[in-house]
């Protein structure tokens, strides 16, 4: 009796081990650059590597008064909330459509642009904005925005509006209302759930993207990723200022993963986990 | 002019099938369809971006990348960074996920701690690696060296890059197949498992012989998932590498990118962007007939 107390009370010691060395990678980068962010310059050069420092929130401040890093932050925002809108408003229709009526053929496209590699689009793009003069402005960088948010959108939807049953509709219309409508008030929100879900996505994958944004922005338009990464491409790094710049762009997007991480897998298998 | 609305509600009702995907596949085709069309022509041409016009040169783009040895380099690379890392992040990501299908106290807190990573932006935690991978300053090798270990040079060796790459692509991705399998392994069938219990079967033949044959089509979907991203990826070598040292972890895509926006060759460029976009689709055609003679057995 007692040794088998003491196997379970090992076995519940290495399970909780375990978590440990799960937490350990993702925690230290955290921590890490949390606190890069909170050392000075000269520290942050320091042999060996301060663990324990007074803390100073002035890279914070320098991020903002000299960098226009509140501008930046601005840009991603408007950016993704623009291609967020826009993907719901195309991807909720089509995606119910595809749903109801069984439209693989849609699906190819949405698998053609989750394929093909973002630099093809890059160079096409590039030149039609620049014809246009388009680049430097939020409608070239929520277009191509739109190539990663839509297709994500559509296929999470998919699944949600499979979900709910069709006689919930036709009792819907049989009381007189029109598929519209039992669209906009019967279906749409039984998937809020989906809704709200695909949005996040959408919203995280926006905000993270750095390629075309690398091109297709310019002094009016530069979003987070790529003014963090500027840090580096002046000769010089600045250390400090890249840890707190990356803590300010990553905190965001991570409270926003926690909410949806239990339903993050159906967007990211985009039903390929399903038949 | 509620005439014309209730027209105009009768036709979406109507059309419905039509009306409602067609917004969608209209700026598909204008944001997705379109331009690769116009990369598949660039592939064809000889232009640098800026001087003269796209002239036709038939395959002469796609003879050229043949006898091009940082092509090979690239391809070379490719294999190697992601060879390396989508095996590794499936078989973690699996022995992970079966840790965590078990439920335990304070199993929410470490999961959420744990798929940090995945949603946090690349460039940004790539920068913060580049930090910590510093082969004199950085905290790694200063945590390397206090247990007794050599630092390494980690991304300054042309020797080690590539594994460095891999190291922290399998840190950034590991949880998304984590969190892929782990739905698997939720909506699995329960009666093979009871009748395993009865017949008496250990936990490493129950794993062996139930849950690794009935897991196959979600680990090859996963790995399918995340070869699409893998492949071309981007973000996190160009900020931490460069492709460098020289070219030791340059993919076939930086490649590509170097060429089209480094040294404006638009034709080259694009037919580059051809050859990588035809490696997705293979791999992806034959992960998909593995995933679906796996799901028929």
């Amino acid at each position: 009796m007692r040794k088998r107390a003491a196997v379970k009370a090992l076995k519940s010691t290495l399970f909780y081990a375990g978590a440990v060395a799960l937490c350990v990678g993702p925690l230290f980068v955290f921590v890490w650059m949390i606190m890069t962010g909170l050392k000075t310059g000269v520290q942050n050069i320091a042999y060996p590597p301060e663990f324990i420092f007074t803390p100073t929130l002035e890279n914070f401040q320098a991020v903002f008064q000299q960098h226009h890093f509140f501008r930046y932050l601005m840009n991603s925002l408007i950016i993704a909330t623009l291609a967020t809108g826009l993907s719901l408003a195309l991807g909720l229709p089509a995606a119910y459509s595809i749903a109801k009526y069984r439209q693989g053929r849609i699906g190819m496209i949405i698998l053609l642009a989750r394929m093909t590699p973002f630099v093809s689009y890059l160079l096409p793009w590039y030149i039609i904005f620049r014809h246009l003069k388009l680049i430097d402005t939020y409608t070239a960088l929520t277009l191509t925005h739109l190539i990663i948010t839509l297709p994500m959108v559509a296929w999470l939807m998919v699944a949600f509006f499979e979900s709910v049953p069709a006689e919930l509709e036709d009792a819907a219309m049989i009381d007189g209302c029109s598929r519209l409508k039992s669209f906009l008030i019967i279906v749409l929100p039984l998937v809020r759930n989906g809704i709200a879900t695909s949005a996040i996505m959408a919203f995280i994958f926006s905000w993270n993207q750095f390629l075309f944004s690398l091109i297709l922005s310019g002094p009016q338009t530069k979003t987070v990723p790529v003014a963090v990464y500027n840090f580096i491409s002046y000769g010089k790094i600045d250390w400090a200022g890249i840890g707190a710049a990356a803590t300010l762009i990553v905190l965001p997007v991570s409270v926003f993963a926690f909410f949806v991480r239990k339903t993050i897998v159906q967007g990211l298998t985009m039903g390929a986990l399903k038949d | 002019m509620s005439h014309t609305l209730s027209a105009i509600s009768r036709f979406v009702d109507r059309r419905q099938a039509l009306v409602y995907p067609a917004p969608a596949v209209i700026v598909l085709f204008l944001i997705v369809v379109l331009p690769i069309a116009f990369n598949l022509y660039l592939a064809f041409t000889k232009w640098t971006v800026g001087l003269a016009q796209p002239r036709f040169i038939g395959l002469d783009n796609f003879l050229e990348l043949i006898t091009d040895e940082r092509v090979w380099n690239g391809v070379k690379v490719m294999v190697y960074f992601s060879g390396l890392s989508l095996c590794l992040e499936l078989a973690l990501g699996l022995f992970i996920a079966l840790y965590f299908n078990r439920e335990f106290r304070g199993s929410e807190a470490v999961q959420a701690i744990y798929i940090f990573p995945f949603a946090a932006t690349p460039v940004a935690v790539a920068l913060i690696w580049r930090v910590m991978l510093n082969p004199e300053i950085g905290v790694l090798n200063y945590l390397l060296r206090s247990i007794g270990l050599p630092g390494s040079l980690w991304v300054s060796s042309e020797h080690t890059a590539v594994l460095s790459l891999v190291m922290v692509d399998v840190w950034k991705w590991t949880p998304m197949i984590t969190l892929i399998v782990l739905a698997g392994l939720k909506s699995l069938p329960p009666d093979p498992y009871e009748a395993a219990r009865i017949d008496g079967a250990n936990a490493l033949q129950i794993f062996w012989y139930i849950t690794l044959p009935l897991i196959r089509p979600v680990l090859i979907a996963a790995l399918m998932l995340r070869s699409l991203d893998n492949l071309k990826e981007f973000d996190m070598i160009y900020t931490i590498t460069q492709g460098g040292p020289g070219i030791a972890s340059e993919t076939l895509y930086l490649y590509s990118y170097q060429v089209g926006f480094g040294f404006f060759k638009a034709g080259y460029g694009s037919a580059l962007m051809v050859a990588v976009f035809m490696i997705v689709l293979v791999f992806n055609v034959v992960m998909n007939r593995m995933r679906l003679s796996a799901l028929e057995r």
